[in-house]
């Protein structure tokens, strides 16, 4: 083989030429990039303003595809361009996710201490007090939806997949699940309030009713989830369990079930995050205190949203700490949904089947 | 332990879809019985009909008599859960449960159902169901670990375990070795072979050597052409099918001349 190697190289013959063409260097397209972030610097610098950067900087990236163009032939430049287009789509796709980290992790975190988690806002003017309140609203509010939603989006879905065979009533089933998918959260507030009304009276405020609006939220998007984990299922599972003589039931309850749950738990735990976030539903039948409140069936309850909304609305005199609130309260809940997204991950992996990991 | 098994003229239909047709065939107690025949001429439909797996499916059902030492196993009283607790099957593809470790996959058929049992006993039943399976030796020293982390073969043999550690009568075998290799596949026969002497077992298969290595009496499905129902050629012992088949048709198949 050596001798192969170090051979002078040999005249090209005719397959040889059909098989090779032109090709840019392998480092072309991490020079390119180092040039495109060379030029947007520049120009940042240059003229004072970011975006023109930003838009040179990009620009500068189809250098590749032309240049490839001229070397390589259409083909390769026609994958260069698209990988270009693709890579700057994910780019943009980034910028909001971490403009918002940013600013939120930026502003949020000057207020925060023991204090702001551990003090209300009772008889707080100006600065100081914290979100102690409206975090323990929050965690109750939400988890009283997911206490309600969970057992009846699961159920659903246990039926649809189950037992209904695609009778009618679960095409009817389906088709308002994605139709309960797209209600706006106000007009689940505005629900909520209208049934508490008519037991409690106009004027009603309570957790519990932020918990059945949060719920009407929550219940579609736990049954799409847990519906399409209990369909990826497979059928043999099923039918082994039925030949070793076990009834439906318990082939759902001990078969079926832990084999989707790790899906399951991170749908539910997405669903969570998905409504922890809502504020016009509790705007409306939550309404917004200043003290804590642990009952969900008695009065007004603070929630971070709604808290954070509250004080950049009413901020004060001097507005600075009411405002530097309202991002601390941002914070932390950012930090909350993580934490559940952390959590959802957890759980798939330590509940996922054996043997796959 | 181990039950004969008569039909008399069954049909089954998917819907209005009838896809075996007027099957009669007796299986005897403590034997082994093999289906053969072309691809969609109804053995595994016809197999699933003998511990009421057919009726899983929605809209399928049965015409016909089953009878399982002398009671009908479609009669208005019998629970269909019972059945298949006295009639257990293994399945084509190797399917034990992923989220069950071999100990748990053994065991299923009794923690599915609650069953308590006292730890020695069940320690007993796995070291029992295993050994008959001819599993136990490579798999003794790793019950804990998960069903699925097993090779295809040993997998299949893993779910013979499962099947017969519920101790049922009768053993239905659908393909239980189109997805092994060689030596997978003598391994299961061997033990097709053993387990003979306690359960009736009934077996599809649609390879003709698999068949007359293993079985005593063999049944040759056919089906007259497309979209016509399937039904029972003949069925005899094996060595007759085999050398001395009645039917033509029997003999085209066996010879190899179609299928």
């Amino acid at each position: 083989m050596t001798q192969l190697t170090t051979a002078p190289p040999q005249q090209p013959t005719d397959v040889g030429r059909a098989l090779r063409t032109a090709q840019l260097p392998t480092a072309a397209p991490r020079l390119v990039l180092a040039a495109a972030i060379v030029v947007g610097i520049g120009v940042w610098l240059g003229t004072g303003t970011p975006f023109l950067g930003v838009l040179f900087g990009w620009l500068t990236c189809f250098v590749l595809p032309i240049a490839s163009a001229f070397v390589e032939g259409s083909r390769k430049a026609t994958d260069r361009l698209v990988t270009v287009l693709v890579t700057s789509a994910f780019g943009i796709a980034l910028i909001p996710l971490f403009s918002i980290l940013w600013e939120v992790l930026r502003r949020g975190t000057q207020v925060l201490g023991i204090d702001f988690l551990t003090f209300s806002m009772r008889n707080v003017v100006g600065e100081g007090g914290g979100i102690y309140h409206a975090m323990t609203g929050t965690l109750l509010i939400t988890g009283a939806a997911a206490v309600i939603s969970i057992p009846i989006g699961l159920f659903a879905a246990i039926y649809l997949v189950e037992y209904a065979d695609g009778n009618r009533l679960s095409r009817w089933l389906r088709f308002l699940v994605d139709v309960m998918t797209g209600i706006p959260s106000i007009v689940a507030g505005l629900f909520a309030y209208a049934l508490f009304v008519i037991f409690f009276g106009e004027g009603v405020r309570m957790g519990i009713g932020g918990s059945v609006a949060l719920s009407v939220l929550m219940i579609p998007i736990v049954v799409r989830s847990s519906e399409e984990m209990l369909k990826l299922v497979p059928n043999e599972l099923r039918e082994a369990s039925y030949a070793l003589g076990v009834p439906k039931w318990r082939t759902v309850a001990k078969v079926v079930l832990p084999t989707a749950l790790a899906g399951i738990v991170t749908g539910v735990t997405l669903a969570v995050a998905r409504v922890i976030g809502e504020t016009a539903p509790l705007l409306i039948i939550a309404g917004a205190t200043d003290s804590v409140n642990f009952n969900l069936f008695d009065g007004r309850m603070a929630t971070l949203p709604v808290f954070a909304y509250a004080s950049q609305r009413n901020p004060g005199v001097p507005p600075e700490f009411s405002i530097e609130r309202a991002w601390g309260a941002a914070l932390v809940l950012l930090v909350i949904v993580m934490l559940l997204n952390l959590v959802a991950r957890l759980v798939s992996y330590f509940f996922s089947p054996k043997g796959d990991r | 332990m181990a039950k004969s098994i008569d039909v008399s003229d069954l049909n089954i239909y998917y819907g209005d879809f009838l896809a075996v047709e007027g099957v009669s065939i007796p299986i005897a107690a403590r034997s082994v019985t093999a289906f053969i025949g072309p691809s969609g001429c109804g053995k595994s439909t016809f197999l699933r009909s003998l511990n009421r797996m057919h009726e899983v499916i929605r809209g399928a059902r049965v015409e016909g008599k089953v009878l399982i030492d002398g009671e009908d196993l479609y009669g208005a009283e019998m629970d269909p859960v019972n059945v298949r607790r006295m009639i257990g099957m293994v399945f084509q593809r190797p399917n034990p449960f992923p989220t069950m470790s071999i100990y748990d996959n053994v065991l299923a058929g009794q923690k599915l159902n609650s069953k308590r049992m006292k730890k020695a006993d069940a320690d007993d039943v796995v070291e029992r169901s295993l050994r008959s399976a001819g599993l136990w030796s490579e798999v003794k020293d790793r019950l804990d670990r998960p069903g699925s982390g097993l090779s295809g073969g040993q997998q299949q043999r893993l779910c013979i375990a499962r099947a017969i550690s519920v101790e049922p009568e009768v053993l239905l075998m659908d393909e239980p070795c189109s997805a092994l290799d060689p030596i997978s596949t003598s391994v299961i026969e061997d033990l097709i072979h053993e387990l003979k002497s306690q359960y009736t077992i009934v077996i599809v298969t649609h390879n003709m050597q698999q068949a007359a290595r293993v079985s005593d009496e063999t049944a040759f499905f056919n089906l007259a052409g497309v979209g016509k129902p399937g039904r029972l050629i003949e069925v005899d012992r094996t060595e007759k099918i085999f050398s001395n088949p009645s039917d033509p048709a029997t003999e085209a198949y066996i010879q190899g001349r179609f299928g």
